[in-house]
């Protein structure tokens, strides 16, 4: 037919060299797979930092000679000094925050399956999205290099936590971690910024300009809504950071006061009287607050909004069921993400605030719940009588509702200023956050793994190893971090090296060992996922073009897609993406691209049962 | 005339999808132009709006960065006594003559791209460059006189806002040069092909709205510095 030659000689070739296919490509499926593994290679990073840690609270004093080795500076004959300690604390939090939670999400898996999801043959701006892999990866570079340079003789990187409170990390010369390393830390983040910021431009546009004929906004499926404003969020709170970013830096390198107060003594030497303590006067520290948390809190939804996304796609698929109010999700992603702009003063309670301005952030706070209270009852309302199909993913997703149920819970007794000036900075702190941010989010992405991994390399994932890996992992997060709340309860202060000094939390000593046996076993247990995923690559079974019988459009085209995503011949949309168990279907499952005709001349039976035991689903 | 590629199910293209928007707008499908079929001028004019959008975006970025600075300069102002204003260097007020002039100039030059006047397109593209480096170098000579009176980044809070401000501006008003730049080499080649056109009538219209943005952003800094107390 006419019509092919004329498709075909309008489509784009796809690179032959290896360095234009796979190093600096401008396909944005290949791009996705270099964030993956940007995060795949961070995240053992962040993960063998962690267990580092917890080695150190559970075991003080032992000697681990391999340690000394790697770190003569930072654990001298292989017992961590505090100060190793909380370099490690720095590190992990921001290795796993930035190169994890934001790169694998968003980067990632938003990179490979917007364009396909929404039809589209590429991102808008293909070498920005180049531009933005690779300037993330140097962000990566630099901040692994800020562990190698140590600022006095017993760090080995910078100190301040992921946040980088000032005036600490205002003062080159406050103490051990403040020197070169915090440099490095700070510039490494502004280049993040910049990478993400290239990135949630073009996502946004891509949404916006790129959409296939049919495919209205409220077609999208759930995880482009939740990509969308994860975009958003980045593209508005980023910024921010940078030019936080940019005064910290200018108070450390060029003898600016934007948060260093006047007054302060540095080890005995008062600010101005000494050239190695020059003159700042009037600085506002808590200006440093406003401005990353500014950032932080947004950040926390540019890590799990993903996630939900995921959730809600894979929940869907395989209880065979239409997710449950898709209106009400869009609006609550689009609610979560307007709300998180608005409360950053939660993390400031303790800073000294008008005890108004705490109440007012207080609400605001609290009034998160409802949206996300209705996205969990239209979690549970999806799975509620569908036949469910118990895979890997869908155990992932289902333990993602499980993970945010549990660590948002506790969201709600942080978001009161009365529990949170006695919990501030303990465990409870640390645990809330790790299950609601950090793990559920990571759930979120096993899901998606396990869930399109045969799209994006052909075959499936090992289903038995993902299960084994599903439980160990599941059940050892919760060893992990529900006894952390009870170590914050009691007092258990976070950011400390050790707690042998302290005769009130000695009796705490067993549950601490235990979370690290948890979490090494949880550890371990990723190394099954490791391995399933590399074998998976070669020897996983194939899979066909659709093997979830999944409706939406990356599942038209074949696994994984050819370089324009749908060879040539771009797919026209005419419902939206939850047709599951449609009454009168001749299957339990209508592709987005299936024309209305079929279904009418399929279904004459629409008041009737669809044979898989529902009768309510109408459209 | 039904195809199927790879999966995707069979469709009649005669017919339009049911139920989908009936005259998907500006923004909706946007790739279509480049399927080979429906070439008429408007689809290539929505394929090329990613160029608009796309710079309306980055603008918000921009802006919330400037909104960061602007609260941090409000806060750092109020939070103690140690501020004291810097004497604005006169040579600001040719800055501000200067880059109003730009907008203006860069504006005629879009029209005669639009009109096809491809010669005082160029011409007035000339202009524009020309005039954003005269900005870029009286800037450059209000630094100069400050450092000569001995005010420096560090010497007070003022002063560094001062610094870091026209500094950051300055950067991006060097990206909207390198743009103007990538326009006026770009006259040397002239496409007749419609996808082109429109792209190229896109990407000067984001360039033109990126150099305004820079305008009005220096004069907002402009009055933030000298005028707001």
């Amino acid at each position: 037919m006419s019509g092919e030659t004329h498709e075909a000689v309008h489509r784009h070739p796809a690179p032959t060299g290896f360095i234009r296919k796979y190093i600096f490509s401008l396909d944005h499926k290949v791009i996705g797979i270099q964030y993956i593994m940007l995060a795949l290679v961070a995240v053992l990073v962040g993960m063998t930092m962690s267990v580092l840690m917890r080695m150190n609270l559970s075991w003080p004093g032992t000697n681990w000679p391999i340690l000394g080795t790697l770190f003569p500076g930072g654990a001298p004959d292989g017992m961590m000094t505090p100060e190793f300690y909380l370099s490690l604390v720095t590190m992990h939090g921001t290795i796993m925050v930035f190169f994890v939670l934001t790169t694998a999400p968003q980067g990632g898996f938003g990179n490979y399956f917007l364009p396909i999801q929404i039809g589209a043959e590429d991102m808008a701006f293909p070498v920005l999205n180049m531009l933005s892999f690779w300037v993330t990866l140097v962000g990566f570079i630099v901040i692994l290099s800020a562990i190698f340079f140590s600022g006095a003789d017993s760090t080995v990187g910078p100190i301040g936590g992921w946040t980088g409170y000032a005036p600490l990390s205002a003062l080159p010369n406050a103490g051990p971690g403040q020197g070169m390393g915090m440099n490095l830390w700070i510039i490494s983040i502004a280049i993040f910024c910049v990478g993400s910021l290239l990135g949630a431009l073009n996502f946004i546009t891509t949404l916006l300009n790129m959409r296939t004929r049919g495919m209205s906004l409220m077609r999208m499926p759930l995880t482009c809504w939740a990509w969308f404003t994860t975009a958003v969020l980045a593209l508005l709170s980023f910024p921010v950071l940078l030019g936080g970013g940019i005064l910290l830096l200018l108070d450390r390198l060029a003898g600016t006061s934007f948060f260093i107060p006047g007054g302060l003594y540095l080890s005995g030497i008062l600010s101005g009287t000494d050239e190695r303590f020059p003159l700042h006067t009037g600085g506002s520290p808590i200006l440093w607050q406003h401005l990353f948390w500014f950032f932080g809190h947004p950040e926390v939804y540019i890590a799990i909004l993903p996630g939900m996304g995921a959730t809600s796609h894979i929940l869907s698929t395989f209880a065979r069921k239409p997710v449950f109010g898709y209106r009400a999700m869009v609006f609550a992603i689009f609610a979560i993400g307007l709300l998180g702009f608005f409360v950053w003063g939660h993390h400031m309670f303790i800073s000294g605030m008008s005890p108004y301005s705490a109440m007012t952030f207080s609400i605001l706070t609290l009034s998160i719940g409802v949206p996300s209270a209705v996205k969990t009852f239209n979690w549970l309302g999806t799975l509620w009588g569908g036949r469910i199909r118990f895979t890997t993913a869908m155990l992932f997703a289902i333990g993602f509702v499980s993970l945010f149920v549990a660590g948002g819970i506790t969201g709600l007794v942080l978001g009161q200023t009365s529990l949170d000036l006695p919990m501030h900075d303990t465990y409870f702190v640390t645990a809330h956050f790790h299950l609601v941010m950090g793990v559920a989010s990571i759930f979120g992405m096993f899901a998606a793994t396990y869930f399109w991994f045969p799209k994006m390399f052909g075959r499936l994932m090992n289903e038995s190893l993902g299960k084994f890996h599903f439980w160990i992992t599941f059940i050892g997060v919760y060893c992990i971090f529900v006894p952390m709340h009870t170590m914050g309860i009691v007092g258990m202060p976070r950011r400390f090296a050790q707690f042998t000094e302290y005769e009130y939390l000695k009796t705490l000593h067993p549950l601490v060992v235990f979370v690290s046996i948890a979490a090494i076993a949880t550890v371990l247990a990723q190394i099954v996922f490791y391995f399933n995923l590399l074998w998976s690559i070669f020897k996983g079974k194939r899979a066909g073009e659709n093997p979830w019988d999944a409706t939406t459009l990356e599942w038209t085209t074949a696994s994984p897609p050819p370089h324009d995503n749908f060879a040539g011949h771009l797919p026209v949309v005419y419902r939206g993406p939850y047709e599951f168990a449609v009454p009168g279907a001749a299957n339990d499952f209508v592709m987005q691209t299936e024309p209305e005709v079929i279904l009418q001349a399929v279904g004459s039976g629409r008041e009737g049962t669809s044979g898989n035991g529902h009768d309510g689903h109408r459209h | 005339m039904a195809t199927t590629v790879t999966g995707t199910k069979t469709i009649n293209k005669g017919k339009s999808p049911v139920g989908g928007p009936r005259f998907p707008g500006g923004n909706g499908g946007g790739s279509r132009g480049r399927n080979g079929h429906d070439g008429d001028m408007s689809h290539f004019e929505s394929s090329a709006n990613r160029y608009r959008i796309g710079m309306w975006v980055a603008l918000a970025a921009i802006l919330m960065m400037f909104t960061a600075l602007t609260s941090a300069y409000i806060v750092r102002a109020a939070s103690s006594n140690d501020w004291r204003p810097i004497a604005m260097p006169q040579i600001l007020l040719l800055s501000t003559a200067l880059i109003v002039a730009s907008s203006g100039t860069l504006e005629l030059a879009r029209r005669k791209l639009k009109e096809a006047a491809e010669v005082s397109y160029h011409r007035w593209l000339l202009m524009t460059t020309a005039l954003g480096v005269a900005f870029v170098g009286s800037q450059l000579l209000a630094w100069r006189q400050l450092v000569g009176q001995g005010v420096y980044v560090g010497s007070n809070p003022h002063s560094s806002f001062f610094y870091l401000l026209t500094a950051t501006h300055g950067v991006h008003l060097l990206g909207g040069l390198i743009a103007l730049t990538y326009l006026r080499l770009r006259t040397r080649r002239t496409e007749r092909d419609g996808q082109a056109l429109a792209k190229r009538h896109a990407v000067a219209d984001a360039v033109t709205l990126y150099w305004h943005f820079m305008d009005g952003l220096w004069i907002y800094l402009f009055l933030l510095l000298f005028f707001w107390r």
